[in-house]
């Protein structure tokens, strides 16, 4: 009850997904008329931030991503000629994509950018957090896996993003791991080093379930943007999704400026028919969710599993125990055909 | 036997590893090492294995060059200042090995062109980048057999073995390492990826390489190459082992590589910086060779 009262009259940012993470669930087959149709929906019921590009970002398109049936560029370029309030982002994870990329995604009408590195290596991001800065975009770092550091760790890390220049600095809960307390732990502790301006966004998977939760939490303890996705459309068990976050924080006395009833049409009626799988929490995502294991990882171990005979539950917790990270897709059909070796599925090469 | 005296520019990782193989070098001595900062850790240990240092970059070396018959230099600095460094070195006739992403000079993976690097002379040849050499002779193995239209490679490297150089540069390392999976490794089109992982105990460097053939790829000749090529590398890194693979699917060969270093200034997870250091340390043994035997002679660049 308490709670409820403390954050009345909050003002909280939502940053939508479905059509970045979503590509991921869609094996990144979204076409730039479903991203445009889907954009303009969410730019019409006053979502402020919409990120568009391939699932793994600037640079993703890639056999060990997949590829898109579009560039990044054409997506970003159709959604933000037809955008009337929300601004467009995109992801960019440095080792994958760099600054050349960066520039023609700001050409294409790109203004916002999560410069995402894993939750210990926020030191390979200077370069790019600059440039996008030079550029004048909204600039997020963004610490993948935070439940694989500290709150402390944390600290330090968003800090360094900071120093770079990033406005807003991230927890972002990749693995969909997190409960309630651990993101509060981590949003306080950065809420107690960054300067005043500098605003701090939670990321969440419903891995768990935990996804309208673990926001609120972040809430709690300082968070002022939110990352979400219409339906959930996202890897694993998908993102916070955008029409509950929006229900529970009207409820609550939390402003975002959505529009309740157009993201809850555009859930029913958009997203869920386009579903190639329903994104939910089941056994392989949940699996992900209690392992610690990168959300990403779920459709390709699937598909390992099946073309090597071993459950792809398997698969994903050796992967969690190997502590492989997300960019590290290639481990998946690697741990996959190791696996196989040894329980006598596959023959070893002879040299 | 007379050893080639080398100069080693740069105290960080790269370069204490390097004192480590030119010291087992049959072929090579090192003799100065070059940095910036006199507090340093590096030039400290440098001191302590025998080696002349100065803390005023490469002009604190210049005076000495002559007098201390330098004839092969290693430069693991950063891309923006190799250039100058390897034009005041190539000045005075000291041939210039570069392990920065600079890439003034041509590429080299000792597999593939070393042979051909020596026999022009080259001034200046570039390492690329550890992921480079640890997989361009693979998709070199590949395309020699039949035509690559696309190489992608992806390397996962123990957080503890990247020094904040490449950190704070990752871009030139991944278009470096792009363009010389075209140039060198022969796909029409190259794409590298770096992943910075940072588990406890830390992983070993990981490698994965995929061509995408023109045709139905020739699996038996295919796997032939790759193990031949595999064979060639373990002469200098012995601890680049095939770990999966080549697997085929389709167009696509997979190649799932582990690289374990030989634990010299780093443990052994960093085969990152052992197959620089020792693809760095093989190219010099080859202009050694060649300068001890007279069959070249290096010679200061006429500088315009």
């Amino acid at each position: 009850m308490s709670t409820e009262n403390n954050l009345k009259g909050r003002q909280v940012v939502i940053h939508d997904m479905s059509l970045r993470d979503g590509m991921h669930a869609k094996r990144e087959q979204i076409s730039v008329e479903q991203m445009v149709q889907i954009a303009s929906a969410l730019d019409a019921a006053g979502v402020p931030y919409i990120q568009v590009t391939h699932g793994a970002g600037l640079g993703g398109n890639s056999l060990q991503h997949g590829f898109a049936p579009h560039s990044n560029e054409e997506y970003i370029a159709a959604v933000a000629g037809k955008m009337k309030q929300a601004k467009v982002s995109v992801l960019l994870i440095p080792g994958l994509g760099t600054m050349k990329e960066l520039q023609s995604a700001y050409d294409a009408g790109a203004r916002a950018v999560h410069v995402a590195t894993h939750c210990t290596e926020a030191d390979t991001s200077p370069q790019h957090i600059a440039f996008c800065r030079k550029l004048g975009m909204d600039t997020n770092g963004f610490l993948m896996m935070a439940h694989l550091n500290t709150a402390e760790g944390l600290a330090k890390q968003g800090k360094l993003m900071e120093s770079y220049g990033a406005n807003t600095v991230y927890i972002t809960d990749s693995a969909g791991y997190m409960l309630p307390g651990d993101v509060k732990d981590r949003v306080a502790a950065l809420r107690a080093v960054l300067n005043p301006e500098t605003e701090i966004g939670f990321h969440g998977h419903h891995n768990m379930g935990m996804g309208i939760a673990n926001s609120i939490a972040a809430i709690e303890a300082g968070a002022t943007r939110i990352d979400t996705s219409v339906a959930g459309l996202g890897a694993g068990a998908g993102n916070t999704p955008t029409e509950v976050f929006v229900a529970v924080c009207e409820r609550m006395g939390i402003v975002t400026g959505c529009d309740l009833f157009q993201l809850m049409d555009m859930a029913e009626d958009m997203i869920v028919p386009m579903m190639e799988h329903m994104v939910r929490v089941d056994r392989a995502s949940l699996t992900l969710g209690f392992a610690g294991v990168y959300s990403t990882f779920l459709l390709h171990a699937k598909r390992a599993g099946e073309r090597f005979g071993i459950p792809a539950r398997d698969i994903l917790v050796e992967l969690g125990r190997k502590k492989m990270i997300g960019g590290q897709e290639d481990m998946i059909v690697d741990t996959a055909m190791t696996m196989a070796k040894e329980r006598g599925l596959l023959k070893e090469i002879e040299i | 036997m007379k050893k080639i005296k080398c100069a080693l520019i740069g105290s960080g990782n790269i370069g204490t590893d390097l004192i480590y193989k030119l010291q087992r070098s049959p072929l090579l001595e090192p003799v100065w090492m070059v940095g910036i900062d006199p507090e340093s850790e590096g030039l400290a240990r440098a001191r302590d294995m025998g080696l002349k240092t100065t803390a005023d970059g490469v002009d604190g070396l210049l005076p000495h060059v002559l007098a201390d018959g330098i004839q092969i230099a290693f430069d693991a600095t950063s891309a923006y200042v190799h250039a100058e460094n390897s034009r005041k070195l190539n000045e005075l006739g000291v041939m210039m090995i570069d392990l920065t992403p600079a890439a003034i000079g041509p590429l080299c993976v000792p597999p593939v062109n070393l042979k051909a690097h020596a026999e022009k002379v080259e001034m200046n040849v570039n390492m690329i980048s550890c992921a480079g050499q640890a997989t361009i002779p693979i998709v070199y193995a590949v395309s020699s057999v039949q035509p690559v239209g696309y190489g992608e490679i992806v390397a996962s490297l123990a957080s503890k073995s990247i020094g904040p150089g490449t950190r704070a540069n990752l871009d030139e390392f991944t278009y470096t390492t792009s363009s010389a999976i075209e140039k060198v490794g022969g796909a029409r089109k190259g794409k590298a990826l770096a992943i910075i992982n940072p588990a406890d105990p830390p992983m070993m460097m990981r490698n994965t390489i995929s061509c995408l053939t023109d045709d139905e790829p020739d699996q038996e000749r295919i796997t032939a190459s790759v193990l031949a090529m595999i064979k060639e590398v373990q002469k200098y890194v012995p601890g680049y082992r095939l770990v999966n693979g080549p697997l085929f699917d389709g167009k696509r060969v997979t190649v799932f590589m582990e690289v374990a270093g030989l634990g010299d200034y780093l443990p052994k997870y960093a085969g990152n910086l052992d197959i620089m250091t020792a693809a760095a340390t093989r190219t010099a043994e080859m202009f050694a060779e060649e300068i001890l035997a007279g069959s070249i002679q290096l010679k200061s660049l006429e500088v315009a």
